[in-house]
């Protein structure tokens, strides 16, 4: 992907010291998992045209409910029981919000928004406020699964991620569920003409959604064995900026799986990459978000065919910009853009 | 009468009637289609049609009467729009028939994947199945549009012949075509007539509702004429001609005759 090239490219140059070492990329292995598992199911219900807004709830969520059964339920079983119970709680808001958009027609901004407040209250409510130690989570099984270090040095959250990110691939691109997603999204009017059952798929979806965004919420609990009520707060944000780098259609109808996975890192490395190149800390937040801009625009351009249009459109400008994409480069034969377009989206599928 | 003709009918509607609330959309409906029989399916905006077209094709269930597809009456509480492709009936709307954003393959194969025992599609399978109907049975050749194109480089008369390939590869006994040229450049509605005609050859029957009088008649072997929920006539293509069956409909435009 262009954009992570150009990225990597400039962070090398800005801070060479921090991106030359192997250390930041351990680090990334550590940090994009969460991330990248909640992009993952997001894209999903983008590709639908719907929304979750209330994932980071359900991050805290699923921290809590791990973390109470393990403090509170005796037994060697404890730990095991607490992944059933995170992944169960993501389960029943992600239904509950299904239930919410597909059969109540709640749009799904609002239906999400109010669980967002909703659960992220009750997870507050629940744990008093405070946060739990869970230092005896080291020692298990579930801890060696979930967030061990694989021959001492590779965070097996990310094995998890790789795997859900190969899993999520065949589902939306290979698997009948996939389709239906796809073809909801683009409109649900022709998917009900279709036989697809639209509410049961929407259902499904957020129910996916909740346990997926439970999942991510285990692995940052369990990493560092403490539970945050605040823990899924940070996200909301980066997440969405991961998947609409990838190239997931805002309007429903395509997601990118394996753009998101780039997203991810993108995203990842923008937090770690503008601080290590020593910008002064008020401007890391606005530096982050006019590169997430640029890299949105290249991208949007580059899947639409519209590079061209506007390099010259700032050649036009009079800046002295040479297509340097040659994807785009005019044919001799002077084929539209929309030509242009279509060979590529036929080739460039996932 | 016309429907001695065909003996066999693809499709018979017995006295359905179908309210919304207290309003009445359709009543005293009773029409049968021949196994190889295109109707045409007239009348103005509001008539009834569309209801019509709902109820045969499972969207909408009627409030009373009896449908009987291929002989079989239709049991309405088990009727959906999968059901009726199961029994064969298809349709074809003028906009709504295929996602605009997916590839031609996808759309042919939507709803009716094929999978293994896990649901994931069988993508080869699916492809050269897309690339045999669209060459064989649609007659897309070497225009430039491949299994892998999306809906969305294509003409309006092509989209309406994807999705008739698809409903006759699909075995469908009766195809539905509801406003199929509406918005349709000259050549493209050429297009889609085409195709209708190939519904015929293919020995299917079709209902083919529009607002063109000219297109209904050239291809119709027998015109419905539906007016305020109900039927006012049926007319067998030789007994009127293009001029007589304007004229006719004029007169239910403006009101000047009166089906009390």
């Amino acid at each position: 992907m262009a954009v992570l090239v150009l990225l990597y490219g400039a962070f090398l140059i800005t801070a060479p010291s921090v991106f030359t070492h192997p250390l930041i990329y351990m680090s990334f292995l550590q940090t994009v998992p969460p991330l990248l598992v909640l992009g993952l199911g997001l894209t999903l219900v983008i590709t639908a045209g719907e929304i979750d807004l209330s994932f980071p709830a359900v991050v805290a969520l699923s921290g809590f409910a791990f973390s109470w059964v393990f403090k509170n339920i005796p037994g060697a079983w404890a730990p095991w029981l607490g992944v059933l119970a995170a992944l169960a709680a993501g389960a029943l808001v992600g239904y509950l919000n299904g239930l919410m958009v597909a059969k109540a027609g709640v749009p799904s901004i609002m239906a999400t928004l109010a669980a967002q407040f909703f659960w992220y209250g009750m997870t507050i409510l629940l744990a008093g406020g405070l946060q739990l130690n869970l230092k005896e989570v080291e020692s298990t099984a579930v801890h060696t699964l979930l967030t061990g270090r694989i021959f001492g040095i590779i965070p097996a959250q990310a094995v998890w991620a790789l795997g859900l990110t190969v899993l999520f691939w065949f589902i939306l691109n290979r698997h009948t569920f996939g389709e239906s997603i796809m073809f909801i999204g683009d409109s649900p009017v022709v998917a009900r003409v279709m036989g697809i059952d639209v509410e049961a798929t929407k259902i499904r979806l957020f129910t996916l959604m909740g346990v997926v965004a439970a999942f991510a919420g285990l692995l940052l609990t369990i990493e560092i064995n403490v539970f945050f009520p605040n823990q899924g707060s940070g996200f909301m944000l980066p997440v969405m900026a991961a998947v609409f780098i990838g190239g997931t259609l805002i309007s429903g109808g395509k997601g990118s799986i394996v753009g998101t996975f780039f997203g991810s890192y993108i995203i990842n490395s923008l937090q770690a990459g503008v601080v290590a190149t020593g910008i002064t800390s008020y401007w890391v937040q606005s530096v982050m978000g006019l590169i997430m801009a640029a890299a949105i625009i290249i991208n949007v351009s580059i899947g639409e065919g519209r590079l061209k249009g506007i390099t010259e459109r700032l050649q036009h400008w009079g800046l002295p910009i040479r297509t340097q994409i040659s994807l785009t480069a005019p044919k001799p034969g002077g084929q539209t853009k929309t030509d242009d377009a279509s060979h590529r989206n036929g080739k460039e599928e996932g | 009468m016309a429907e001695e003709a065909y003996q066999q009918t693809a499709i018979k509607m017995v006295n359905i009637e179908k309210y919304f609330g207290v309003v009445c959309a359709l009543r005293d409906i009773n029409i049968s289609v021949g196994k190889n029989e295109i109707v045409g399916l007239l009348g103005d905006n509001g008539a009834g049609k569309s209801t019509l077209v709902k109820i045969l094709t499972g969207v909408y269930s009627p409030t009373r009467g009896d449908m009987f597809i291929a002989g079989r009456k239709v049991d309405f509480k088990n009727y959906n729009v999968r059901k009726a492709h199961d029994l064969g009936i298809e349709t074809v709307y003028q906009d709504k028939s295929l996602g605009e954003k997916q590839c031609l393959w996808r759309n042919f194969f939507i709803g009716r994947q094929i999978t293994n025992s896990l649901g994931f599609i069988d993508i080869k399978k699916e492809k050269a199945i897309a690339d045999e109907i669209m060459i064989h049975t649609i007659g897309f050749r070497g225009k430039g549009i491949t299994v892998e194109s999306k809906v969305s480089q294509l003409s309006g008369g092509e989209r309406q012949g994807v999705a008739i390939g698809r409903a006759m590869h699909f075995q469908a006994e009766l195809i539905i075509l509801d406003e199929p040229t509406v918005a349709l450049s000259l050549k493209e509605v050429r297009k889609v007539l085409n195709f209708v005609h190939k519904i015929k050859e293919a020995g299917k029957a079709c209902v083919y509702i529009s607002h063109d009088i000219q297109d209904v008649y050239e291809i119709s072997d027998r015109f419905i004429i539906i007016d305020r929920g109900e039927i006012v006539k049926s007319i067998v293509k030789t007994e009127i001609s293009l001029k007589g069956l304007d004229d006719f409909l004029l007169e239910y435009a403006h009101g000047l005759k009166d089906n009390g």
